[in-house]
This record gives C-alpha cells, structure tokens and sequence, in this order.
C-alpha cells in the first residue's frame, strides 16, 4: 500500500466531553456521563438512563436556519466536522475541494427530527394518513441521511467523493475505513471523515426496550453502563458524532501537520447469523481482527492496547471475549483493554468514530482510558479489562473494533506513524 | 493490477416487472408500472401516482418466519438478490463465505414499518412497539437480511447518497473485489410509499402533481415537473473475473469499467454542477474517451432546472445530439436508492441485446439538444454504456460498462 | 395500560399458536398444530427475538406482566399456556 493515511484533525462531540480535551479529561479520569433521561420523559420506559450531551447548537455557530434544518446528530456531526478542521490546521480555502471528500456514518440518521415530525403530522399516531399540511420544508432531508453527509461537506467546502455509510453499530468505523480507502486509491487527498447519531428519543427507547438490550438499572444512572462486569445487564443508549481530518502521509509531513495516529489496518466482516443476536464463539469479528491486523502488517502481539466494543449486553461481552482470544491468542490475556462506553454510552453508529478519536488520544497521551464501573468481573470475560482507574501505558499501536445489529463486525488498527518508520 | 470486475447475474424488482424476463419485455414494449397508489388511500395528497410492484405475495416467494420481521422493501430486496444469485448461477453455500459480502444502497429504510411502530408508540405506548422495530426500519437492514439469508460473512456495508445510491455501492463493490475479495452482491431495492413517507418526500418539492400516468413524469419535457416515486430496484452479482472463471461463470453481462463520483458545490455559492465531473472521472476511468461511449442512461430528474444540467452536462461532453440517451424509469417512477442500480441492470440488458430501451410519453424539449430515444426502442451496436445518477443535497454519480467481448 | 384484570381471558392453544404466527411466522418444515404443543420453541425454530416480540404480545392480549426471560427456548407452547393460565 503505497499510500499511507494519517489523522491529522479530530473534532468530538460526546456526553461530558465536548471537544477533544474536555473528552479525554473525561476518559482519563474514568468519569461516567450517565443519567437519567432529560430529552425526553422516560417514565412509560423500561430503561430510563442514557448519555446525554449538554448541547446548544447557537453556543457552536450554527445559525438559526441550521438549527431549524438540520436533525440533532446532523448538528452534532457539523460541530464535530468544524473542530476536526481547526485541530488540523489546513486553510481549506486553499484546498481543492475537488480533491477533498466526506464520510459520515449513521446508524439511525435522523431519527429525532423524524420522530418530531410525525408526532405532529400524524396528531400524536391518532392519523395513519398523515397530514402533509404540517410537514415542514426539510423533512426530506429527515427520510434520507445522505442529507448529514452534504452538510458536512458544505460546512468545510468539499466537492469530492461525500457519503453516509450505515451499517448500524459499525458506522462510524466503517465510515472512516471508507475515507480511508478513498485516499488510498487516489480518488481523494483529505477526507473529512466521521459519524454522528442522536437516538436519545422515544421510538429508539422503545424499541431498544422491546429486546431488553438497554438497562433497567434505573435506580443508578451514572454506575448504569458496566461493561464486562458481571452485574452488567444492558447498555445505556448515548448521543454524538466524531469527525476527523485524514490525509495521505506524505502530503501532511510536506505541510508541517501535526500527526495524531496513522490509520494502518481496516476490515470489516458480517456474521451471516443473525439481525440482533452474536454466536458466542465471536469467529467474524476475530477474522474481522486479524485481515485489519493483515493489511497493518502488524502481528496480535504489536497490538499495546484494544478498545473494545464492549456495549455492556450480556450476549456482546461475551462474544467479544471470545474474539480476542481467537485472534489475539495468549497476546489477548496481556493486553489492556477497555471500554469507553461505560462512561459515554453507546452512541450507535457515532461511537465508532469517538473511539477512533479515543484511540488516537491514546497514543499520543500514552495512556489507556479505564473501564469504568468494572468492580466485580464476570468470570467468563477473563481478560485485562483496565477497571475504574486509566493506565499510564506506552500506547504505539491500538486495535478498536465495533460489533452491530445486522450482524457487521468492524475492526480498525491505529499505530504511531513514526514508529512505523523505525 | 486492477482486477477486472463483472456482473455475472441480477436481480429485478420494478413496478413494470418482477424478475428481468418479465422486466425487460415491459421495458421494450414502454409498458408502465406507474398508476394511483394503492398501498393507501392518497386521494387528499396533492401527488397520487406510483410505481408500485403490482401483483407482488411477499409470501410467495419468501420464508413465513421473515414475514414479521422485514418492511415490504426489504422483501422485494430479499428476492432481488435471490434472483440475482440465481442468475449466476451462484450457491453461496458452496464457497468461501468470507469471499462473498453485500453491499446495498438505502435511502430511508423500511419507512412503512417505521411507520406502524411510530403509530403505536405514540397511540398506544412503549410497550406496544414491535422488537422488530430495532432493525427492520433500518439503512442497513437489507445488507443484514441478505447476508443472513445467504450466509455471506464477507465485508458488507451500507451506502446512503439519497438517488446515486445505486451506482456508489457498485462501486463499493468493485473496490472490495479489488482488495480481494471474490463476491459482492451489490445495488439497491426501496421505497417508501406509505403515508408517512410519502409527506416526507413530497417536503423535497419535486414530485408531480399531475394525476394522469402519461404526463406526469417526463425528462427533458417542456411539460416536466417533477417525477413520479416508485419502489423497487436491482441487487446485482459482481465478481472478480479471474475468480469467476475460475468457477466457469462465463464472461457476464459486462464490465464495471468506470466510475466517478463529484459533489455540487455549496447552494448559493455560485459554483458549476459537479455533474459534469462525475462523468468526466467515470469515462477516464474506463480508460475511454467520450466517443467510445455508444448510450447514456440519464438521471431524468424532470426538474427543469435540474433537466438542464443533465442536458448541457450530456452535450458537452458528447456533443449536441450525438449519443443516444434514455430515461428507461419513465416507466418505473423513481426508485431512490433502487433507481441507478436498476438502470446499470438495464443497461447490461441493453449491451447483452443490442438495444436501447426507450424513455416513454416524453416529448423533447428540442433546447436540450439531446438524442432521447422515445417511444420504441432503438436497435444499435452497443459496445459501452454510461449511466448517471444523481441525489438530492450535491450527489452526482457516474458509471461506465463495458461488453464482456469488447476489451 | 397493563394493570392485572378479572376480566383477563383464559388462553386456547389455537390463541399461542396464533400469535406465534403472526409475531414470527412458521419456520419451513414445520406444522403449526396440536402436535407442536410438546415441541420446545427452539426446535420450532424461533429465536430469542421471536419469543421477544411474542411475549410482548402475550403480555397486551391477556393483561400480564412477564419476566424479561418468561419464555426460553428450551420451553414448549404448553408450558406458556399453563404458565399464562395460571395468573
């Protein structure tokens, strides 16, 4: 692979962590952005907790139009987008925007505008024949996501390649393992790459409800998300949207960029089994592991820390304990590894991405971000999950992998680029 | 050391034909699939067409247990791919399941499920939202199922570009054949003509108003004003050649020879159509120049302004009136993210027969300065073909195919 | 909304079979009838979010409230009858 990509800019919008500094005091000192529900009333529901970002979009710059066209998560990623580009430091008036593109993940798109919408169309579900006198002008822009994607590319000027990519929980790796791939072969030089969901609404509580796969533990919202614990009993729905800048290498070296990780190693692969449910022996994801590892050149043993999906359901934990093993081998009993989600919850498509933002953050402060809330582990998710306190730690090359309903199963490595070239 | 990538089967489901035989000779003959809704009552909507795959029995053709469990456009998406692998004669049980991934375009996902949970949410509570509802309204929802279906554990994904959808997962696919893997079932099946979608789609202001199915969906008409949606689309088989060979395929309906994609520039910035581009990268990529290219399957949007684009962004490359161009989905309606994947099927059909389907009730506005091959079909050496798609928000999209026999 | 009626009906085999059809189908090979009543849901061919979707509907039809885990896949259509029947 000729053509080497590095994260030159990173712009994050998560529950406690508004920008990446914010974020990652949050991680290091392992505190939990979980609570009770205050975007909507919970009370009907079966999981009340969630993390929720404190958000408001005029304090970021987005005009009241914006505002009023755009889905939340769509303001999140544009947010987002803006702060990648200021931390990267590229004039991109000077930049040929044909030459620059976007993707942004999505799981869920533009669920709480839609759900909004309906509400009033429909007179609160008392009409199936849906009153279009009460839609508003950017309600296409709410059925089709792609939507999130050109507002990106319009808050920074890109007119090359501009995508959303939705492949449910995976998104916001797939998202940016797509830019990468578009820098690779030559079809861009910088993409502005991310994802963004803002699921914190009724209908994605009440279906979440409807399989059990969110917490019940209602009476104790910021020790709720307990990954790999063995009282976990569900993960805490979150909201967000990372973005990053990627360049090819030799182009950011040439202007002076200052480089926070190279993105080595990308796969993805699907477990073929079913829409919701893991088999317990986690092989996809270890296949997905090992061919990013592959395209990395990198051995299971290179591997200094692996962040981990780790949603907290009983079902994930488990498979994903199951996959390291089978990928990492005797390596996987050595390795730190954590999960973030424990303290911002699971932004569905979005957390992809912030945890390619984490992982990055990781390498440069050397430092792993603890699993928080992880007292008294399950026996069978036997590995070194960093509990409660963040680890100081040479931290040259991260694995972060991602695991989503209908069966995707994303693994991506980042490394130190200057250590790749020792 | 690009890998040549061809289509070795599809799969079709459009509201003028379920499966290709029965697709192709509508398409031939111009026979319509557009007609009065009739999934539900839109008589107090001001648009009232559709392109509805009539005489579709979910149950005919798929297991009872995936019935409560997927929207209508994730079943007809389940049986394009079904016919789709059937055509090339693939069993994916017989292969490296690795080596075989599904990538598909989505727009709005299964709407109409979204819908009735939507509605019982908010009429009757929490609990009487379907467990369903985690999955089946969602973009990538007919990758999972088809995947599931067909035990493909290869890379998958989900692309979502509004109307380029179906080109830009090609596109995906061929990208993932040339990093190795061997099989990507790819392309695009939708709709959302249920009530709730239907508001949502006519908010982006372009569909027709008109009510009699001859006039109300007509590119580069001087009488255009907006297009008719529809449902349904193609999923398509793409292999690397080599490895088709291997499994004595035979060459397939053609190449994925180029592609191109290009983003308009910010509204009011005052910036030339990145369409122009998009077609420009595709031809170049095929390794072509515009006098090679033999038909143009054009966007159509039936937006005059957006009808002028095309237009210029045709004769500019090719020159006034010098390639033929069609808009076969004046038959179909627009099928969103099954729209561009369907006219690369048809275009393939096109190439395999020597024919270039025809772009019914349109009569050219003659500024436009293009060949539009109306009314009945046009019989033609047909060597390569380019197809266009655009979405709504700057999305421009370009293919190139090629005939198996014409390196 | 799910407040315990006196008016909560007793439940038929033909009522579970219902709902297991319209909830989550008829797996292939498989005859929905009398005989499947001693089958476990598992050799039924139904998956945890099958089971799921009927439980929440056994739950809005007869006016109980069931455990998350009520209905497992090694239980058989009788065993829902009786547990149901008995509330």
């Amino acid at each position: 692979m000729n053509r080497r990509v590095v994260i030159t800019g990173i712009g994050v919008m998560a529950p406690g962590g508004i920008g990446t500094k914010e974020f990652w005091e949050l991680l290091s000192d392992g505190r939990t952005a979980t609570r009770r529900i205050s975007l909507f009333d919970p009370a009907q529901f079966r999981s009340q907790v969630a993390a929720e970002i404190d958000f408001a979009p005029e304090e970021h710059g987005l005009t009241a139009r914006e505002v009023r066209r755009m889905d939340r998560a769509a303001q999140l990623a544009v947010v987002a987008a803006r702060q990648a580009l200021e931390d990267s430091g590229i004039d991109f008036d000077r930049m040929n925007p044909h030459r620059t593109g976007v993707t942004i993940g999505s799981a869920v798109g533009a669920t709480m505008g839609l759900e909004e919408e309906y509400r009033v169309v429909s007179d609160d579900g008392r009409e199936w024949l849906v009153d279009h006198r009460y839609s508003v002008p950017h309600l296409y822009g709410y059925l089709v996501p792609s939507s999130f994607a050109a507002e990106v590319a319009w808050a920074v000027g890109a007119e090359g390649p501009v995508a959303l990519v939705s492949a449910g929980c995976t998104s916001g790796i797939d998202s940016v393992g797509h830019a990468v791939e578009l820098i690779r072969e030559g079809s861009a030089d910088v993409m502005v790459a991310g994802a963004a969901d803002a699921p914190i609404s009724p209908i994605t509580a009440a279906c979440f409800d409807a399989i059990k796969a969110t917490t019940p533990r209602n009476d104790d919202p910021e020790h709720a998300s307990r990954p790999f614990d063995d009282s976990r009993n569900g993960f805490v729905l979150g909201e967000g949207a990372a973005v990053l800048v990627l360049e090819e290498l030799t182009a950011a070296r040439r202007r002076g960029a200052h480089i926070r990780a190279e993105i080595a190693g990308y796969a993805t692969r699907s477990n073929a089994f079913h829409m919701t449910g893991l088999r317990p022996d986690g092989k996809e994801m270890a296949e997905a592991i090992r061919a990013a590892l592959d395209e990395a050149r990198l051995d299971a043993g290179d591997v200094d820390y692996v962040n981990a999906h780790g949603s907290g359901t009983k079902q994930n934990d488990r498979h994903e304990t199951a996959a390291f093993k089978r990928s990492l081998g005797a390596h996987a009993y050595e390795v730190p590894i954590s999960s973030i989600k424990s303290m911002i919850g699971h932004s569905l498509g979005a957390i992809g991405s912030i945890e390619i933002a984490a992982s990055a953050l990781a390498i440069e402060n050397d430092l792993v971000p603890p699993t928080a809330n992880l007292r008294h582990p399950d026996p069978e998710c036997d590995l070194d999950y960093v509990p409660i306190t963040a680890r100081e730690w040479r931290t040259e090359t991260v694995l972060t992998v991602g695991s989503g309903f209908g069966g995707f199963q994303s693994a991506m490595v980042l490394t130190n680029p200057d250590r790749r070239d020792r | 050391m690009n890998t040549s990538v061809i289509v070795t089967g599809f799969g079709v489901t459009a509201p003028n034909g379920l499966g290709t035989r029965d697709y192709w000779s509508a398409t031939l003959a111009g026979r319509s699939g557009i007609d009065r809704v009739s999934r539900f009552d839109a008589g107090r909507y001001p648009s009232r067409l559709a392109g509805e795959v009539s005489g579709f029995a979910a149950a005919d053709h798929l297991p009872s247990r995936l019935l409560p469990q997927t929207d209508h456009m994730t079943r007809l998406a389940l049986v394009a791919a079904e016919l789709a692998l059937a055509d090339a004669n693939v069993s994916p049980g017989d292969a490296d399941s690795y080596g075989m991934g599904v990538v598909t375009a989505s727009s709005a996902g299964g709407f109409e499920f979204g819908q009735r949970e939507l509605q019982n949410l908010w009429r009757h509570g929490s609990r009487h939202v379907s467990a369903y509802q985690s999955f089946a309204w969602f973009y990538a929802v007919n990758t999972g199922q088809i995947s599931i279906r067909h035990g493909m554990r290869g890379p998958s994904g989900v692309v979502v570009t509004d109307q380029a959808g179906g080109l830009d997962t090609v596109a995906q696919a061929r990208r993932l054949i040339r990093k190795g893997t061997d099989l990507v079932l790819a392309g695009g099946v939708d709709g959302s003509i249920c009530p709730w979608g239907w508001v949502a789609q006519m908010a982006g202001g372009r569909l027709s108003r008109c009510d009699d199915p001859g006039r109300a969906y007509l590119p580069f008409d001087a009488r255009a004003a907006g297009h008719v949606p529809g449902e349904g689309g193609a999923i398509l088989v793409l292999e690397d050649a080599e490895a088709a060979a291997r499994r004595g395929a035979g060459p397939g309906y053609g190449e994925i020879a180029g592609y191109g994609t290009a983003f308009d520039p910010r509204p009011g910035s005052g910036g030339a159509p990145a369409l122009p581009r998009a077609m420009e990268l595709a031809v170049r990529d095929a390794g072509l120049s515009p006098g090679d290219i033999d038909v143009v399957f054009a966007d159509g949007a039936a937006v005059p302004a957006l009808d002028r684009i095309e237009a210029d962004a045709i004769t500019a490359m090719f020159g006034a009136g010098r390639v033929p161009v069609t808009v076969p989905k004046t038959m179909t309606g627009r099928l969103y993210a099954g729209g561009a994947a369907l006219d690369l099927a048809t275009a393939l059909l096109c190439l395999r027969d020597g024919v270039i389907p025809p772009t019914i009730n349109v009569t050219p506005e003659a500024a436009y300065g293009l060949d539009l091959v109306t009314r009945r079909p046009r019989t033609a050496p047909v060597r390569t073909a380019l197809i266009v798609a655009r979405g709504e928000g700057g999305f421009n999209s370009a293919m190139v195919v090629r005939r198996p026999d014409d390196e | 909304m799910s407040q315990e009626s006196t008016a909560t009906p007793r439940m038929t085999a033909e009522d579970l079979l219902g709902i297991l059809r319209t909830c989550a189908g008829v797996a292939d090979d498989i005859v929905l009838d009398d005989k499947a009543l001693d089958t476990d849901f598992g050799s039924l061919g139904y998956d945890s979010i099958a089971l799921l979707e009927v439980t929440a509907n056994l739950e809005r039809t007869f006016h109980v409230d069931l455990d998350d885990d009520a209905i497992k896949a090694s239980d058989t259509p009788r065993d829902v009858i009786s547990m149901i029947n008995s509330r």
